[in-house]
């Protein structure tokens, strides 16, 4: 995983609420034994017409927000299944973090494994961020998350919250799974003591 | 924590699972079992592979094939024909091969959906701590276990490590007091329940749904009611375990037998909620008050009574409410105004991981009885396993369907989700028994309504969306 530290790029707006993970990835695009190259099938129902064309209303389908590297929409974004391929989807476009109000929690959590940076913030902020992002080239956003800090294009910074724990691992682009396996002893006991307790579940 | 301290049932199971807690509080949670299927484990293998890793509890760890795959006998005959399905398939079973990994095989009976097997082959116990990578594990909740859905990231975390990360939910309980109308279903509580609620209602929470008419539900509606807790937005939902769950369990293959199950019993029967537990959001509902419903939008916090209409977008109560009906309107190809049971339906389908189960079979089975699908509707039952199938074939059911001209299929996801060869095509509107009513969740450019097995039939019957209670 890449680590996140700073981002200063394009944002596109998304005016929508329940952006779900059937939007951001239809399921048919996941048949793939890869976590690459998703990135092409990302809203591919909203990107897409019927015979394949692009939709040229859709944002992402327009300059400057073919390059977009950060997402600005409405609440409960993510929602439904809990395909990591949504995020892997947004990462091979391009996307390193959204910004909305709230986030579905799966989303939320494999976004964290995959050096996304999901960003809550009230809905009037977002408002905000939204008419910023629609000035499109002119107007870059910036993310220091050392800082903790959103820069919108007029100098102001927004402070956000995050999780401790989550900000450690993707400041330095860390895998939890080999920080957990070192609390293998922790574990052992753990089953040596529900075995003894429950043995049905080790029969 | 005070061992006095009233406890929630999940707060019970959470804690009976607690590795460790790190410094900044994040909770080392033991993972029970691990259900795996084709769709969301190839990566986490991968991960596994790269970095030299087994997978640390085998015997905790079952494998299933059910998104991708066929429902038409081709499955047995010869090779899948998609190569892509095929090599996510190949790809699973080289996997379980490499990593020892148990595995349930295509052609075996107990196949089928992963939320309907674990349960059925007691994989799936009170107490227990069950993920899968897939949402709907909230469904196992329904045994009084804590099940939530994880991303393929987690998978491999669980496969390494046999445990997760967690940050405690907020507790909700969600309590429906009452009796149920005749017509109303588990699904119809549930719909209503996330109609109340919000999509995003129980984000962050684990919802616990009690009262009367949630304890008067057999397990297969208990599992329907689960399974939707993630469409309220939380990861998880639960019920109690008492003697239905029992009952349930007892003489499964992989549930406890004998001494060992009175002993299992003996803990389970301490996990319910105590007096006086804090739940931090309560919701209620009267089941009296609930009539079938049937979801018209494409968010299924959009459910309506059947003997509603279409929403005006023009009464939204502000212009994003306005825009987003606006959107659901055109998308659903509906009229504001319009009667819900004019609507006509293209396709019916009665299955998926929400109502699959043989009770969900019969029900819909009693309503097709002697009666013909409507002319132009294609029709269709999924059962949710092999074993379900079989079920219902000894009780003659998948006569009674193929003669009123429905299609009897094999065991799997089918027509939820749109990555098998059931799909709608564009425009079609189906009445569906499964949880999602996304836009293209089904096919692209598909039209869902989701609502109850008896209903599901109904419309098969009449062609358009019916008031179940009207059947005769």
């Amino acid at each position: 995983m890449d680590a996140f530290t700073t981002l200063t790029g394009i944002a596109a707006p998304l005016p929508m609420a329940n952006v779900d993970t059937d939007k951001i990835i239809p399921a048919r695009f996941l048949k793939t034994i890869q976590r690459t190259g998703l990135g092409k099938a990302a809203f591919a129902n909203l990107r897409y017409n019927e015979d394949g064309s692009e939709n040229p209303d859709f944002v992402l389908n327009k300059e400057p927000y073919r390059k977009a590297e950060i997402l600005i929409a409405h609440e409960n974004f993510g929602c439904g299944s809990s395909r990591e391929h949504a995020p892997w989807a947004l990462l091979d476009f391009g996307i390193r973090c959204v910004i909305a109000p709230d986030f579905a929690d799966i989303f939320h959590n494999n976004s964290f494994k995959n050096g996304i940076l999901p960003i809550k913030l009230p809905r009037e902020i977002c408002d905000q961020l939204m008419e910023d992002a629609r000035m499109g080239e002119n107007a870059r956003i910036s993310i220091d998350l050392e800082r903790q800090v959103v820069v919108r294009p007029n100098g102001d910074e927004i402070p956000f919250e995050i999780d401790p724990l989550r900000r450690h691992l993707l400041l330095n682009g860390l895998d939890d799974i080999g920080q957990t396996m070192q609390r293998g002893t922790a574990i052992d006991s753990f089953e040596a003591r529900q075995q003894a307790a429950q043995p049905w579940l080790y029969g | 924590m005070s061992a006095t301290k009233p406890r929630t049932l999940y707060d019970k199971i959470f804690d009976a699972h607690l590795v460790e807690t790190l410094p900044d509080g994040t909770a080392l949670l033991y993972i029970d079992r691990h259900l795996v299927h084709e769709v969301t484990s190839p990566q986490a293998f991968e991960g596994l592979r790269m970095a030299g890793r087994p997978v640390r509890r085998r015997e905790g760890t079952m494998a299933v094939i059910d998104h991708n795959i066929a429902t038409d006998e081709s499955r047995y005959t010869g090779r899948i024909e998609d190569p892509e399905s095929r090599l996510q398939v190949e790809t699973l079973e080289k996997n379980v091969a490499e990593f020892d990994v148990p595995y349930i095989p295509l052609t075996d009976a107990r196949q089928g959906i992963v939320h309907v097997v674990g349960p059925e082959q007691g994989l799936s116990l009170p107490g227990m701590t069950i993920v899968c990578g897939d949402s709907h594990t909230s469904t196992h909740g329904a045994m009084g276990a804590l099940a939530f859905g994880i991303g393929t990231s987690e998978v491999e975390h669980v496969l390494a490590t046999q445990t997760l990360l967690q940050k405690r939910a907020k507790n909700m309980r969600v309590t429906v007091d009452g009796v149920l109308p005749k017509g109303c279903t588990a699904k119809d509580i549930v719909l209503a329940i996330i109609g109340k609620i919000g999509t995003a209602g129980g984000t962050g929470h684990v919802i616990e749904f009690a009262g009367s008419a949630i304890r008067a539900l057999d397990m297969a509606g208990r599992f329907t009611v689960c399974n939707m807790s993630i469409e309220g937005g939380a990861r998880a939902g639960m019920i109690a375990p008492d003697e239905t769950t029992f009952e349930y369990v007892k003489g499964r293959p992989f549930a406890p037998q004998g001494e060992a199950l009175e002993r299992a019993i003996a803990w389970w029967k301490s996990l319910p909620s105590d007096e006086g537990a804090h739940f931090d959001t309560e919701v209620v509902l009267d089941a009296a008050e609930i009539v079938p419903m049937v979801s018209w939008g494409t968010s299924p916090e959009d459910v309506l009574p059947i003997t509603a209409v279409v929403p005006d977008p023009a009464s939204a109560k502000d212009e994003a409410r306005r825009d987003q009906l606006q959107r659901m309107v055109e998308y659903m190809g509906l009229t504001p105004g319009q009667k819900l049971s004019d609507l006509k339906v293209d396709v019916v389908f009665i299955g998926s991981c929400t109502n699959s189960r043989i009770e969900d079979i019969r029900a819909a089975a009693d309503i097709v009885r002697g009666k013909a699908v409507a002319p132009g509707v294609r029709a269709m039952v999924v059962p949710g396993s092999g074993l379900v199938k079989k079920a219902a074939e000894a009780e003659g059911l998948d006569a009674v369907f193929k003669n009123a001209g429905f299609e009897w299929r094999e065991a799997g996801c089918s027509m939820c989700l749109g990555m098998n060869p059931d799909k709608l095509t564009p425009g079609q509107r189906c009445a569906s028994t499964s949880n999602r009513n996304f836009e293209g969740r089904q096919g692209p450019g598909g039209r869902t309504h989701l609502l109850s097995p008896a209903m599901a039939a109904a419309a098969a019957i009449t062609g358009h969306l019916t008031d179940v209670r009207e059947m005769a």
